[in-house]
């Protein structure tokens, strides 16, 4: 077969019209004509108004970014239009509401203009399905069978009664019986569903709660807050089903007091927040560390610092999920590099957590926690679960809770389940958990809970390669920006440049031996990040003579494959005119 | 076995860092008394507190302990209840801990109703630091930070609980540790959040013990606990220093909430549900 399609759609409107609803829909009836989704959602941060922008693209094969450009423009109205049409790619289609604006003659792509707000007034008789006719429009333009969107229709508006469901689906048709009668089909794409296993189409932040479940969690506790809010929602709902709990608490400070009081009780424990709440929580995840409690901490970052952009994407926090404490507080710190990721990832993070007894700081971001993307189901058999390790009988006959063992991991005893009891302590201790503020013994307890985490340096598998084998022009980056940078450099491997990437998944410790047998004949890397001031290049360069490259960029909108191309490219030039002077 | 005798299986056998006179001394051998009486394992406790002198006391209990941050007793508490509903939580610490760095998380624990108990030891001072001045500091009172006298009138925290509706709400004295062991005995045995304020001196930086005895009233036996706004009277009257329960009601526990969503939802086999989630996606 050859190459067949890879579309990426826009739709924009107003905040409040329907843009994201229908994005989500038209995104998850082309995943069930098999096609592989990236889809993501910017949208501003008011409740009703703003400008709202969905992205899909859908392609035959897998897909690792949002691409570059944009192959269908749909524009509900003016404002998306003046927003989005210079990025359209040839032939450049466009879908607007003929009732809101006319583009201007300079525009020389496919016209599909249709009286959206008139159909919509005339034949559904309601202006809030206006969206639905856009999807109706947007399926026969470009074939995807109307009866999968029934279905879909059916699971979002059933609940609002049986009159706004029909009303939705009198709209879907509404819009395809318009192209059919109006429009003259003047382009090349075309839809063509085809049998395959099902797969999930989910957002990062569905994937990670869904995890989280799988991982054992039992307490969720959270503060409202953009883009996390949807982790505490879904838990909500999904939780009791598992005779779990989620509360949500007063502030973030309190959140993470209550997770970590669940864990000293003995059960898996969460909470998910983004930057202003993660700051609020530095001073107990200190406490965490002193305690060696597990619990995990999921950063959704958006752009900052301060309020920032609350609904837009970045990557900024890292330097405060590496150090935020005062002391010295080691703890874990990973960061989820994909929607399937946020799933495996964050299992990872719980098992992480109960072994090293230790809190992990998992980052994601906005970008990541609102895409949508289609995975395969993952088989919940073939997931291990870790429980943290527990005292035997004969330790308990004298107990001490933070006893040096070979791994420095000490058992820890449960409230309510065994006679081992010993109070935990923020002020300084030593092994039987008795206060402690001789030098000597802060030295040793210090690099227990510093060294305990070393065996992370020496693991495998903890970083994702690919590329060449030989690269002499490296990529490492982290977090979301995995599959933009695949994509990237199998564009540049194309173009005859000898990369290669690493992507590792934990930050601190950083899988440190992966990465330097990775580093053998890499001349130059490049750190492609979404912060303004280069944050893991920074770290990088503080564990490894690398000769480093800094591609930051401050957040809000996510890297596209062209611009690490470039990078790349320009970087693999410089590397050859230095190497060989006079060349 | 006597009840001294089982007061003596709660020490954990450390000595108090408090100094000689503390309040918290009276306020320690309460509990332990208290702890006699409720006859409960020492496995099935946990004393979680935050930071201030009186904060030290779970390392002087043989019970589970968790000394915690300044001011963050109360969530870590609820975190501790919620994970497992059968074992019996005491929160504690002092004025500072409470009152002011944590005042934010009482409400809230109010109108959840976990049932923890939580006992302030107020001694109107910040110790710890030396002598600063505290949310229930005199108005005028000079201490290491107000040097020319406190500007901020103190708080009330009888009258504050009582207004939050808190569900159980006594006031003791260090100085009476046989009443403070009756509170302390209903106050674990009442269903839901309970919180006791107790006058415990600083003998050092804030030493009140000539003052409060004579302005010590017993709250009348006829007093009905279950009428809030005679509770609420009662709170702020502060010609008096009034000990014993100033209010009780009873409703429904976090815990016991949260486990009738818990039964309330399960339906099936885990794995079942999984596959219903799934299916939502696919």
């Amino acid at each position: 077969m050859a190459r067949g399609i890879d579309v990426i759609i826009r739709i924009g409107g107003e905040g409040g019209e329907g843009v994201i609803s229908a994005g989500d829909i038209i995104t998850q009836a082309l995943a069930r004509c098999s096609m592989e989704i990236y889809a993501f959602r910017t949208y501003p941060a008011e409740i009703k108004g703003g400008h709202a922008v969905y992205q899909v693209r859908a392609s035959d094969e897998m897909l690792l970014s949002q691409g570059d450009g944009i192959d269908v423009l749909v524009a509900f109205n003016q404002e998306a239009y003046d927003r989005h049409v210079a990025e359209l790619k040839p032939p450049g289609i466009l879908v607007y509401d003929t009732d809101a604006f006319e583009p201007p003659a300079e525009f020389k792509g496919i016209r599909y203009g249709a009286p959206i707000s008139t159909v919509t007034r005339e034949k559904v008789g309601s202006n809030l399905t206006k969206n639905i006719v856009f999807v109706g429009v947007v399926a026969e333009l470009f074939g995807i069978p109307l009866d999968r969107f029934e279905e879909l229709l059916k699971q979002r508006y059933g609940k609002k009664g049986a009159e706004a469901m029909e009303k939705n689906l009198v709209a879907l048709k509404a819009g395809a019986e318009h192209v059919r009668e109006h429009i003259v089909k003047q382009d090349a794409i075309k839809i063509t569903p085809r049998e395959r296993a099902p797969r999930l189409v989910v957002s990062g932040n569905e994937a990670l709660s869904i995890g989280a479940i799988a991982a054992g969690l039992k307490v969720y506790a959270g503060y409202p807050i953009t883009p996390a809010s949807d982790i505490m929602e879904w838990l909500a709902k999904e939780l009791p089903k598992f005779g779990g709990s989620v509360v949500q608490t007063e502030d973030e400070i309190a959140a993470i007091g209550a997770v970590l009081g669940a864990s000293f009780a003995g059960k898996k424990a969460m909470t998910a927040t983004s930057g202003p709440g993660f700051s609020l929580m530095v001073e107990l995840l200190g406490l965490a560390t002193m305690t060696e409690l597990p619990a995990v901490i999921v950063n959704v970052q958006r752009c900052g610092p301060s309020t920032g952009m609350p609904t837009k994407t970045e990557q900024s926090d890292l330097g405060l999920a590496i150090y935020g404490a005062h002391g010295g507080a080691p703890r874990i710190v990973m960061a989820l590099s994909s929607v399937e990721d946020c799933f495996y990832g964050i299992i990872r993070a719980f098992n992480f957590s109960e072994r090293f007894q230790v809190p992990v700081v998992v980052l994601s971001d906005q970008y990541l926690g609102h895409r949508k993307a289609s995975i395969n189901i993952p088989d919940l058999s073939q997931v291990q679960i870790e429980e943290r390790a527990k005292p035997t009988v004969e330790e308990l006959q004298a107990y001490r809770r933070y006893r040096m063992t070979e791994t420095l991991v000490s058992p820890m005893a449960i409230p309510g389940e065994m006679r081992a009891c010993y109070t935990a302590s923020g002020l300084e201790h030593d092994e039987a958990a008795a206060l402690n503020h001789e030098p000597a013994n802060h030295q040793k307890m210090v690099a227990k809970r510093f060294k305990k985490l070393d065996a992370i340096k020496h693991m495998t598998g903890l970083a994702r390669r690919y590329g060449v084998d030989d690269p002499e022009v490296a990529v490492i980056g982290w977090g979301s920006t995995e599959g933009v940078i695949r994509e990237a450099v199998d564009l540049a491997q194309r173009r005859g440049i000898r990369v290669g990437a690493l992507h590792p998944k934990v930050i601190s410790p950083l899988p440190e031996d992966d990465i330097r047998s990775f580093l053998k004949t890499v001349k130059k890397v490049i750190v492609p990040e979404l912060n303004y001031d280069g944050q893991f290049a920074k770290w990088l360069r503080g564990f490894f003579d690398i000769d480093v490259v800094s591609l930051a960029k401050a957040g809000g909108a996510p890297f596209s494959p062209k611009e690490i191309v470039d990078k790349i490219e320009e970087v693999s030039r410089n590397v050859h005119t230095t190497a060989v002077p006079g060349v | 076995m006597s009840t001294q005798q089982q007061s003596q299986a709660y020490k954990s056998g450390i000595h108090p860092v408090w100094c000689p006179g503390c309040g918290d001394f009276g306020v320690l051998s309460a509990l332990y008394a208290a702890l006699a009486q409720k006859m409960w394992d020492p496995k099935d406790i946990v004393l979680v507190s935050g930071i201030g002198c009186s904060s030290r006391l779970p390392g002087y209990v043989n019970t589970y302990g968790f000394h915690t941050v300044h001011g963050r007793t109360l969530p870590i508490a609820l975190g501790v209840k919620l994970a497992n509903p059968s074992l019996n939580v005491i929160a504690m610490g002092g004025d500072g801990d409470g009152f002011g760095i944590g005042g934010g998380h009482i409400p809230h624990m109010a109108r959840r109703n976990p049932q923890v108990s939580y006992i302030v030891m107020d001694n109107s001072i910040y110790g710890l630091t030396k002598g600063q001045v505290s949310p229930t500091s005199l108005f005028g009172q000079k201490t290491g930070s107000t040097p020319y006298g406190n500007l901020e009138t103190p708080l009330n925290p009888i009258a504050l609980a009582v207004a939050y509706d808190i569900s159980f709400v006594a006031r003791g004295y260090s100085g009476r540790p046989k009443q403070l062991t009756e509170l302390m005995v209903r106050a674990f045995d009442h269903k839901g959040f309970a919180f006791i304020d107790v006058i415990s001196p600083c003998i050092v930086f804030n030493n009140t013990y000539k003052e409060i005895p004579p302005k010590i009233a017993e709250i009348d036996p006829s007093h009905n606990v279950t009428d809030r706004a005679k509770a609420f009277e009662l709170a702020i009257d502060t010609s008096k220093i009034h000990l014993g329960v100033f209010y009780e009601s009873i409703r429904t526990t976090y815990e016991e909430a949260q486990q009738q969503v818990i039964e309330a939802s399960v339906s099936g086999s885990q794995s079942r549900v999984v596959e219903q989630i799934l299916a939502r996606y696919s």
